[in-house]
């Protein structure tokens, strides 16, 4: 198969109109909490069409999971349909009593959800969670080989090379996207006419996920299922989906075929959306993120006018007011009342670059043949192996790759959580510091600061954020009284926090807000240099736009440097002014931000540039050819000779590749590891 | 995984050893060494000093303490608990009918508690936060927090003495059969049963719940499995490994729970033993009750955490 086939808009549905597979009317879901309605879905309605696609986007509690657990009618026990109505391949679901129910499940419908570890039965082999579905439909496989052979058969649909050994498996024993695979399989061993996909990908890492992508594009042409894809990732959706909803605070305001959504959206909550994102060709140095101001309404608020007015920049009385209707333009729809004007409203943020940090060319940070080995009972882990790099002062280091790679490792390497390897240097403000954190003095203490992907491990929930943020000016800047207070006012406002917020616990907080006060803790010592391991993962992209704007506003202000590590690499392009690409804990590629994503590329780093989906915007319309990397990452206790990255190298020589480690080589600051000669290396297209 | 299984066995077996030899020690020193002069505890303040000690020399008492629980152990091992002080014959024998007694009656009272308890859990879990889930629990709880003698004199009189249901001894006469036997056991075991189905309804309920609310279990409804096959298969499963572990540390409970039911009940088991050797002073009778109750404790705890491992192939991996 072609990779660039995904992007070709696949047959429309035929034309003789037959059932729906998913038909959605006027829906309204609330959620029953002490008594009182929570609306989470206004008045929804879409259809998909056999075989067709169709994706939900929205942020985190706009209502995209409660609207597939409508659809397979399996809401929490307090959620409840108050209105409208969800028929599957014809069928209302309302009026089915529990045995015709459980056939349309057992024959019809498959769900497949985010976290696949926990989806299976961890008691159970998959093969006997497998046989499950086998078992219930119209005609049983009753022999046990028979069952063992569909089982087989589905799993190589999958592309599992070693079914056996998978179905033997307990769900502990597999990795996630193999679990993920065998989910698939298991989803589509019915044949279902509706496949409902909730975040299928989010837990996954980029190179797995774009293998999972691929092979739910591909058996989704072998089996013309019909798909609800819901996501909150707006690449994923364009490649995935013919037809899109973005739905906001429960209600779906703009409706559309993926592509003319995404080019010419028709509404500005839509809009607002594509700004936040960090795709390529943004970066730190040239603007701002744009940001959705304000917060989504709460569940169950009554909402007279539009849902959307409190944040909306075009907003007037009628919007205030009145719902919009919606306006439809053949087959794309918007619920606005000026939904001609959604693409002319104002940036929230300036277009005025973030005023860079004046780089002073001192390095605060350099690691000389950083390594790490774990003693695992006779084995060693060779988790950080001969790592070297330099930080200079207000810059950003971005650190990428797959989980298994050894950024995190690294990061606590570097603050002192685990001690290093002898022979490893780590120098802060070109002093030596020891390897463990409690040998370091107190100045190279404070000067290294963490930020971490999921801040309630940081904070402690119990104290309030004046506690949680005055505790640490004490211990990291020691200060006290007045002065004290007056920096835990200035900090507060630098991280966007109001003084309102002092009072709360972290549990009071949304994510975005802990994630704030996480940085202002960081910042409270005025740190040299912070370490953000994740920070923004865990986030909805306009709060992810918001941190960003942030962490590049106080680098600008403080003069702060950064080791950024994430798997997302438009983040880290946003951030970075160096890049270093990892793989089993070696630097394949490190070089200035612009070098590392223009090219030449390591074949690693070209494998994970082209395995980002991009939305849609003006100035991107490139077509990237998808490089796959099959397996995965191999296991650091038994690295491969020579090149670690041969067994999954697409560009692979041969031979020398599996015998000689290629040296690094440096050209103009740009170092790659890799026996191809650079001008033969991809470049961006 | 098989490979793994047995060198996990050999620690656990390895453990329990080291405990049971600990174990040992404590109670050696408890009833050997705190007493002082055993002839003089025995014979009493006013006895002859020369009968105290050739009491004690017969005892053996005399030797040095690392010798005499040397001599004491390494007899307990072969079966040979000593001689009784009060009976001058061999403890063995009385304590393990005593013990045989007693697993009798912890055994009708586990066959009733355990699928009663568990059924509840259950059954509570699968209504949660409605009125038959509120009762369980409550119920469960003040059956809980009742003392065994203040039920066991509520019992004795309602089901024994006003409604006459069952015998108020807990000793079948002689000959008696087998249904006999549990029909006069019955009475005892109940408030046995009370203060257990609190405990192990209460961590049946909580499993539920947690394995009803799983994505796994989503996933097997959602697959269309009837319900009875998604409670049975997916739900039980995963819920109960926790209860597994609580109705074993129970075990321990039922020891002092066993004293003061088998001598309100005047049943011939092992806490009454124990009881009767405390007041007579009878040393040698009490260490072997205590330290066969010990065994009795590690064996099934350790056949618990075996169960749990093999039913929980996480833990059978060796992860955590
Ligand atoms: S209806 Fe008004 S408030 Fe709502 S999105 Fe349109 S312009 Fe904004
Ligand atoms: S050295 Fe060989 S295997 Fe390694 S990245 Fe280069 S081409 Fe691929």
């Amino acid at each position: 198969m072609s990779s660039t086939a995904l992007r070709q808009p696949i047959e429309p549905a035929p034309r003789a109109q037959p059932t729906p597979a998913l038909d959605i009317e006027n829906l309204d879901v609330v959620y029953r909490t002490r008594g009182r309605d929570m609306q989470v879905l206004r008045g929804i309605s879409f259809s998909i069409a056999p075989g067709e696609s169709y994706g939900l986007v929205g942020e985190s509690g706009c209502g995209k999971s409660t609207a597939a657990l409508a659809a397979l009618s399996a809401l929490p026990r307090n959620g409840f349909v108050r209105g409208g109505s969800v028929r599957v391949a014809g069928q209302t679901l309302a009026s089915l009593d529990a045995t015709a129910l459980r056939r349309l499940r057992a024959e019809q419908i498959s769900m497949v959800y985010q976290d696949a570890g926990r989806a299976l039965n961890p008691s159970l082999t998959i093969f006997r969670q497998m046989a499950e579905v086998f078992e219930l439909l119209a005609q049983p496989a009753d022999r046990a080989a028979d069952l063992r052979a569909l089982c087989t058969t589905m799993l190589n649909r999958v592309q599992i090379s070693s079914p056996d050994r998978v179905l033997d498996a307990y769900p502990h024993q597999l990795s996630g996207g193999m679990l993920q695979r065998v989910i698939i399989a298991m989803a589509l061993a019915k044949e279902p006419s509706l496949l409902v996909l909730d975040e299928p990908t989010t837990a996954l890492d980029a190179t797995v996920e774009a293998e999972v992508l691929d092979l739910v594009a591909t058996l989704r042409r072998e089996f013309s299922t019909a798909i609800l894809f819901i996501s909150h990732n707006i690449g994923v959706i364009e490649r995935m989906c013919d037809r899109v909803g973005v739905l906001y605070a429960g209600s779906l305001v703009e409706t559309g075929p993926t592509a003319q959504l995404l080019r010419r959206p028709m509404h500005p909550y839509t809009m607002r959306l594509l700004r936040c994102l960090p795709t390529p060709g943004r970066s730190k140095a040239t603007a701002r993120l744009d940001t959705i101001k304000g917060f989504l309404p709460p569940p169950g608020a009554i909402i007279p006018g539009c849902v959307f007015a409190d944040r909306c920049d075009l907003a007037d009385t009628i919007c205030h007011t009145t719902p919009p209707p919606e306006h439809t333009i053949a087959t794309h729809a918007s619920r606005c009342h000026h939904w001609q004007r959604a693409t002319e409203q104002p940036l929230t943020a300036t277009e005025t670059p973030i005023p860079t940090a004046n780089h002073s060319h001192d390095i605060v940070l350099r690691g000389t043949n950083i390594s790490k080995t774990f003693q695992i009972g006779t084995r060693s882990l060779h988790a950080v192996t001969d790592v070297s790099f330099s930080l200079r002062e207000g810059e950003t280091l971005g650190i990428v790759g797959e989980s298994g790679s050894g950024k995190t490792t690294l990061a606590r390497l570097l603050l002192g959580l685990l001690n290093p390897d002898p022979g490893s240097i780590i120098e802060l403000a070109g002093q030596p510091a020891a390897g463990h954190a409690a040998a370091r003095s107190q100045d190279q203490q404070k000067a290294l600061q963490i930020v971490f992907q999921n801040p309630d491990s940081a904070l402690n929930r119990s104290h309030t954020v004046r506690h949680l943020i005055g505790r640490a000016l004490a211990r990291l800047a020691g200060l006290s009284g007045a002065t004290r207070t007056a920096r835990l006012t200035e900090l507060i406002h630098a991280v966007r926090l109001t003084d309102r917020h002092l009072g709360m616990r972290p549990r009071q907080l949304s994510g975005g807000l802990k994630q704030r006060v996480a940085i202002a803790r960081a910042f409270a010592g005025n740190p040299k240099i912070v370490i953000c391991d994740e920070p923004t993962s865990a986030l909805d992209v306009s709060v992810q736009a918001a941190i960003l704007n942030l962490l590049a506003d106080l680098q600008a202000r403080e003069n702060t440097s950064y080791v950024f590590i994430s798997h997302d690499l438009g983040v880290v392009r946003y951030l970075s002014d160096r890049i270093a690409v990892l793989y089993l804990g070696r630097i394949m590629e490190i070089g200035p931000a612009e070098a590392v994503f223009e090219g030449p590329h390591h074949p690693y780093t070209e494998a994970l540039l082209s395995s980002i989906p991009t939305p849609f915007n003006e100035s991107n319309t490139t077509q990237t050819t998808r490089i796959r990397l099959h397996g995965d990452i191999p296991s650091a206790l038994n690295p491969p000779t020579g090149c670690v990255f041969h067994t999954r190298c697409p560009r692979k020589l041969g031979p020398i590749c599996e015998t000689t480690e290629p040296a690094p080589e440096t050209i103009n600051d740009h170092t790659i590891a890799c026996h191809i000669p650079r001008n033969q290396l991809g470049k961006r297209p | 995984m098989r490979a793994r299984l047995i060198p996990m066995l050999a620690q656990r077996l390895g453990l329990a050893l080291v405990t049971l030899l600990l174990l040992s020690m404590v109670v050696f020193a408890g009833a050997q060494l705190l007493p002082g002069n055993v002839g003089r505890a025995i014979l009493g303040p006013l006895a002859d000093p020369v009968a105290v000690a050739a009491l004690n020399h017969k005892l053996g008492t005399d030797l040095p303490v690392p010798e005499q629980y040397w001599i004491w152990i390494s007899h307990f091992v072969t079966g040979n608990m000593g001689i009784s002080y009060t009976y001058r014959t061999p403890v063995a024998p009385f304590v393990i009918a005593a013990l045989l007694n007693s697993l009798k009656l912890a055994a009708v009272a586990f066959v009733i508690v355990v699928p009663l308890s568990i059924a509840g859990g259950v059954y509570a879990a699968m209504h949660a936060r409605t009125w038959i889930d509120k009762t369980i629990s409550i119920a469960g709880l003040s059956m809980t927090v009742i003392p065994e003698f203040v039920s066991s004199i509520i019992l004795i009189l309602i089901l024994g003495i006003w409604l006459r249901w069952l015998p108020i001894t807990a000793t079948a006469p002689r000959h008696a059969d087998v249904l006999d036997q549990i029909d006069h056991l019955i009475l005892p075991a109940l408030p046995l049963v009370f203060i257990l189905f609190g405990y192990i309804a209460r961590m049946a309920r909580a499993g539920t719940i947690d394995a009803l609310d799983a994505d796994y279990t989503r996933t097997a409804t959602l697959k269309g499995l009837p319900p009875g096959v998604v409670i049975r298969r997916h739900v039980l499963r995963n819920a109960l490994l926790p209860t597994i572990t609580v109705v074993a540390t129970q075990v321990g409970y039922l020891v002092g729970g066993l004293v003061i039911v088998e001598t309100l009940f005047r049943y011939q088991g092992i806490g009454s033993l124990i009881l009767t050797a405390a007041r007579a002073k009878d040393f040698p009778m009490l260490e072997g009750g205590i330290l066969t109750i010990g065994i009795v404790y590690v064996l099934v705890t350790m056949l618990a955490d075996i169960a749990l491992v093999m039913l929980n192939p996480r833990l059978r991996d060796g992860g955590r």
